[in-house]
């Protein structure tokens, strides 16, 4: 098969897993906190290799896991100790920790194989190099199997709580009076979001992560109030996003990544104006057209 | 190293001078205007604007074909600008929040830069065009010229600071207050604004991209630990920013094609965290030592008003008591009790008789005062709030500690200066001496 | 960043406003509606306040009673309709009204203190850039002295109980020196001693020909302290002495039925009533 395949089916894997839990993050206002996360995982991904001495996907994995828990940690306390609002506490965790992971980067160039430029825009043109082996049989790239994987959880995960994840997210007030624990299922939220991430950006780059976590949700919001509609559209619109940017970054031969948020930006753009609901131009155009009406 | 260590303390090297002058003052000045961003709980603001900076950069370069710093900061700043009003535009004309906004306007012009970024590399001009230095930053190619540029820009930034100080304060504290007074809030606002993105703009090559924010958010978190006082704020974050701005260049000096950017960030970062713990009155220390002082005042005046309801209950006061009665009512190891009631007499509230122990003046007076306090609020609680009788003992055992003066004031009118307790226990009268408070 | 000042109608020069009778009266509310969002919150408001009265604003959660304030004080977009101070849109007699917002709409985190807080008040008498002089400050403290927090002058804001933080609140609006007082539940969540000092300073401006205006919660105490009640429900309900306007069945329009509290109100009302 080739690579145009899998860089798209790539992307479309990661639209519809960051969509279905980008949807809740935006309505639970904490998509910030999958940014955090997904530059937070550098040193994670650093120390992994470190200890490991060479790629190996799961010491990475974990290595970038336990960071990315670290840092939703580490944004608490700051928080909490220091009184200071949860959006600077994460500015400071995050960049510290992204800090250390450059300089670490530097210190120890030599014998690390990794670019911080790829965390951020990732290497998802050479998805299709890099494959699981099974003895001699190749069974395709690594990267659609870690996001296959991170998919079934998020869906697992959706399928079994949508009705305490729905109120979570709507009304959390009512979810506590009707004795549903939302601290569960913020941190259950939490590490949905850090296996997304995680599996994520070693392919894409931390962009398109946080791009798809928000962008294709908020887009779907603005179309649609039921939360199932969300997460169906959100899906669509980030697989649609993925295949434009796509064509969009062959044909002017720039990076892939960059090019699906950019497409994503368009379409929300396209929404923010024309959607039925809450479009600038449409509500003007009602507005003009009630006026009319009242002389 | 110490080689290295040695050439940049003896700032013999031009390019020494420039690289650590350059960080102090782009730190320094980043660390004052983040202060209103931070007061304003927006510091991720400035996180998008500096990634939104980025096509800005790219489009100035590919329009005009020049690096020359003034062609591409004035990109910067357009875009920049850009951000700030898309971030407004989207979280007032859509059911979208904040938070949302700025991951959009984010992500999608940060991948617009990165998308520009790749057309100039693919066009095979990129190292010559020096445009990548803006994704994590370049201090060490500063010249002269930049950091002269830098100086301006920090003197014009840190003057209109000064200038607008009471407009920018009241703006961070009481927007609609601000707007009130028709003090052109909105005026004000762009103009906050603007010195956000323009400090931003100057970094960008310096830090680049992606740690902007930290040099906006952590030098103002620092400094908050220490300050109750805006002014004194706003200079201490200055210093946060200038002084991890030297030890970032030292830092980066020491080792070849070490980044300074993550170096100062690394820095600032680790003295917002000997802020945040050691900061006496905010700091997790001082919070510590507080809570714990709190628990003793509590252990303490917990014996007193024991040996009290002791003597109230024999009917005599004059009487000492052994330390198995007073443990009888406390649940408290007996070295511990032991310890305080030594304390206690060291401050003049008991006196030991042997292996006994009664009241002084002071402390009787003390006792009178917090039993009084617990058994107004039993009555009120009883009277007022109409709990049951059984109900309001342990209550009162947490308050009787911590009421104040003109509370208890406040309840001897509620309930009209009453004489007993729920439990028919008599209330001591108000004393008038109040020597002796903890 | 982008600010929200209202939309601002242009009104032909006037004279400076005069008191008196004929002269225009301190707040004129003209079909004013207010949307969020596309939902009304205010809808079609005509209003008079008159000279030196102690309105009390009511009505229940989410009526619109800090929109109505915010509205005549110009901090949000108005959709329709006008708002006259004095005869003048706000924006030409801004410096005749206090504002003394919601306690809870800011950050007493804040680093700064009570004075500090109350010398913003002074701040819409002095130029651009201009630092408050000592004058300023004097007023400032005068201010503070009124409202018995003369004593926490340099104390940090935050480590201020609610009610020392309404009273800070409510010497700001004193230092602005206005001739009409908009306050949003100055009254809410404060202790019994801050309730008096915060009455007696509103008996005492209307003893000094001001006019004040107070979003209340508190229907128990609405005819013992003021004079004047509007009631408000997204429309305007009744407006008018407390005598006549504050009725069973103008309460019962504003607030429905489902109110115990209410209910005890209409009691007392009708037993006093008849």
């Amino acid at each position: 098969m080739n690579s145009s395949f899998w860089i798209l089916l790539t992307a479309c894997l990661v639209a519809v897993t960051c969509g279905l839990v980008g949807t809740f993050l935006v309505l639970r206002r904490m998509v910030l906190m999958g940014d955090a996360i997904s530059h937070a995982v550098l040193p994670g991904l650093v120390g992994g290799f470190l200890l490991s001495g060479s790629r190996d996907p799961l010491v990475m994995l974990l290595g970038a896991g336990a960071v990315g828990v670290l840092t939703a940690w580490l944004t608490e306390w700051v928080h909490r100790s220091g009184r200071v609002d949860t959006g600077a506490s994460m500015g400071v965790v995050f960049t510290f920790l992204f800090a250390l992971g450059v300089i670490l980067v530097s210190a120890f160039a030599g014998q690390i194989d990794l670019d911080p430029d790829c965390v951020l825009y990732g290497e998802i043109a050479y998805v299709a190099y890099d494959t699981v082996l099974w003895g001699e049989r190749d069974l395709g790239p690594r990267a659609v199997w870690l996001l296959g994987g991170a998919l079934l959880f998020n869906l697992f995960l959706i399928v079994a709580f949508y009705k305490q994840l729905k109120i979570c997210a709507f009304d959390p007030e009512l979810a506590e009076s009707l004795g549903i624990r939302t601290a569960t299922y913020h941190y259950l939220l939490m590490i949905a979001t850090a296996i997304t991430t995680v599996a994520a950006f070693e392919s894409v780059g931390a962009i398109l992560v946080v791009a798809m976590l928000v962008v294709p949700p908020a887009t779907a919001l603005l179309l649609t109030q039921r939360l199932s509609g969300v997460l169906i559209l959100a899906s669509l619109i980030g697989c649609l996003s993925a295949g434009l940017g796509y064509s969009l970054a062959s044909a002017a031969d720039c990076s892939i990544a960059g090019a699906m948020a950019v497409a994503a930006g368009v379409l929300f753009l396209l929404t923010f104006l024309f959607s039925p609901r809450h479009g600038l131009v449409t509500r003007a155009w009602f507005r003009q057209r009630s006026l009319l009406a009242e002389e | 190293m110490w080689a290295e260590a040695l050439r940049f303390l003896s700032l013999a090297d031009a390019n020494v001078r420039h690289v650590l002058l350059g960080s102090m003052l782009l730190a320094g000045t980043t660390g004052v205007v983040g202060c209103f961003t931070f007061l304003r709980k927006r510091s991720l603001v400035g996180d998008a604007i500096s990634h939104a900076a980025l096509p800005g950069v790219c489009l100035a370069y590919l329009l005009f074909g020049s690096k020359e710093p003034h062609v591409l900061l004035l990109g910067a700043i357009a875009a920049g600008w850009m951000g700030a009003i898309s971030i407004d535009l989207i979280r007032n004309y859509s059911p979208l929040k904040e938070d949302s906004a700025i991951a959009i306007v984010l992500t999608v012009f940060f991948g617009a830069g990165i998308c520009l970024l790749t057309l100039i590399q693919g066009a095979g001009n990129a190292s010559q065009a020096g445009l990548d230095k803006f994704l994590f930053g370049q201090a060490a190619s500063l010249m002269a010229r930049d950091v002269w540029a830098l100086g301006m820009l920090s003197l014009i930034l840190c003057g209109v600071v000064t200038l607008a100080f009471k407009e920018f304060k009241v703006l961070a504290f009481d927007p609609d207050f601000a707007r009130a007074l028709g003090l052109r809030a909105s005026t004000f606002e762009i103009l906050l604004t603007t010195l956000l993105v323009a400090a931003i703009a100057i970094g960008l090559q310096m830090v680049g991209v992606v740690l902007m924010a930290a040099l906006l958010i952590t030098p103002a978190a620092a400094a908050r630990q220490w300050t109750d006082r805006l002014p004194r704020m706003l200079i201490l974050a200055g210093g946060f920013g200038s002084a991890a701005g030297a030890v970032g260049a030292f830092a980066s000096s020491l080792a070849p094609r070490m980044p300074t950017g993550p170096w100062i960030v690394v820095t600032v970062t680790l003295f917002f965290v000997v802020s945040l713990l050691f900061a006496p009155r905010r700091g997790v220390l001082a919070q510590a030592l507080r809570t714990l002082r709190g628990r003793t005042v509590v252990a303490s005046e917990n014996l007193i008003t024991t040996l009290y309801r002791l003597g109230e209950h024999a009917r005599d006061f004059s009487r000492p008591w052994p330390l198995e009665s007073i443990l009888r009512y406390r649940r408290l190891a007996a070295p511990k009790a032991l310890g305080i009631l030594s304390q206690l007499e060291r401050e003049g509230y008991v006196r030991g008789e042997g292996d006994r122990w009664i009241l002084t003046q002071t402390g009787f007076q003390m006792a009178e005062r917090i039993i009084r306090r617990h058994r107004l609020w039993e009555l009120y609680l009883t009277e007022q709030v109409k709990l049951p009788v059984e109900k309001v003992h342990q209550d009162a055992e947490e308050i009787e500690h911590w009421l104040t003066q003109a509370q208890e004031d406040e309840l001897e009118v509620i309930l009209s200066s009453p004489t007993t307790d729920p439990h028919t226990h008599p209330i001591p009268p108000a004393s008038r001496g109040r020597e002796g408070e903890v | 960043m982008a600010g929200n000042s209202g939309k601002t109608i242009r009104f032909p020069r006037e004279a400076k406003p005069e008191r008196g009778a004929g002269a225009p009266a301190p707040i004129e509310v003209a079909d004013l509606t207010v949307t969020y969002h596309r939902k009304p919150v205010l809808r079609d408001i005509n209003l008079l306040i008159k000279e030196g009265g102690l309105t009390a604003v009511i009505g229940p959660n989410g009526a619109g009673k800090s929109t109505l304030l915010k509205a005549i004080m110009g901090i949000i977009p108005l959709a329709s309709g006008e708002v006259r101070v004095f005869g003048e849109p706000i924006d030409r007699s801004r410096g005749l009204v206090g504002y003394v917002p919601q306690r809870g709409s800011v950050d007493w985190d804040f680093p700064t203190n009570a004075l500090d807080v109350v010398l913003m008040g002074r701040y819409g008498k002095l130029g651009l850039f201009q630092r408050p002089r000592a004058r300023d400050r004097e007023t400032a403290l005068a201010c503070l002295e009124k409202v018995g927090m003369a004593p926490y002058a340099g104390r940090q804001i935050s480590q201020l109980s609610g009610g020392q933080q309404q009273r800070v609140f409510l010497a700001r609006a004193l230092a602005q020196e206005a001739e009409v007082y908009l306050m949003d539940e100055p009254l809410a969540g404060v202790d019994a001693a801050t309730e008096r000092a915060v009455i007696e300073i509103l008996k005492d401006l209307q003893a000094r020909g001001k006019t004040v205006v107070c979003v209340h919660h508190d229907l128990q105490t609405v005819t013992s302290y003021f004079d004047q009640v509007v009631l408000l429900n997204l429309r305007l309900v009744a407006s008018g002495p407390t005598e006549s306007a504050f009725t069973p069945s103008n309460l019962r329009a504003t607030y429905g039925g489902g109110l115990t509290l209410l209910s005890d109100v209409l009691e007392t009302l009708e037993r006093s009533g008849s």
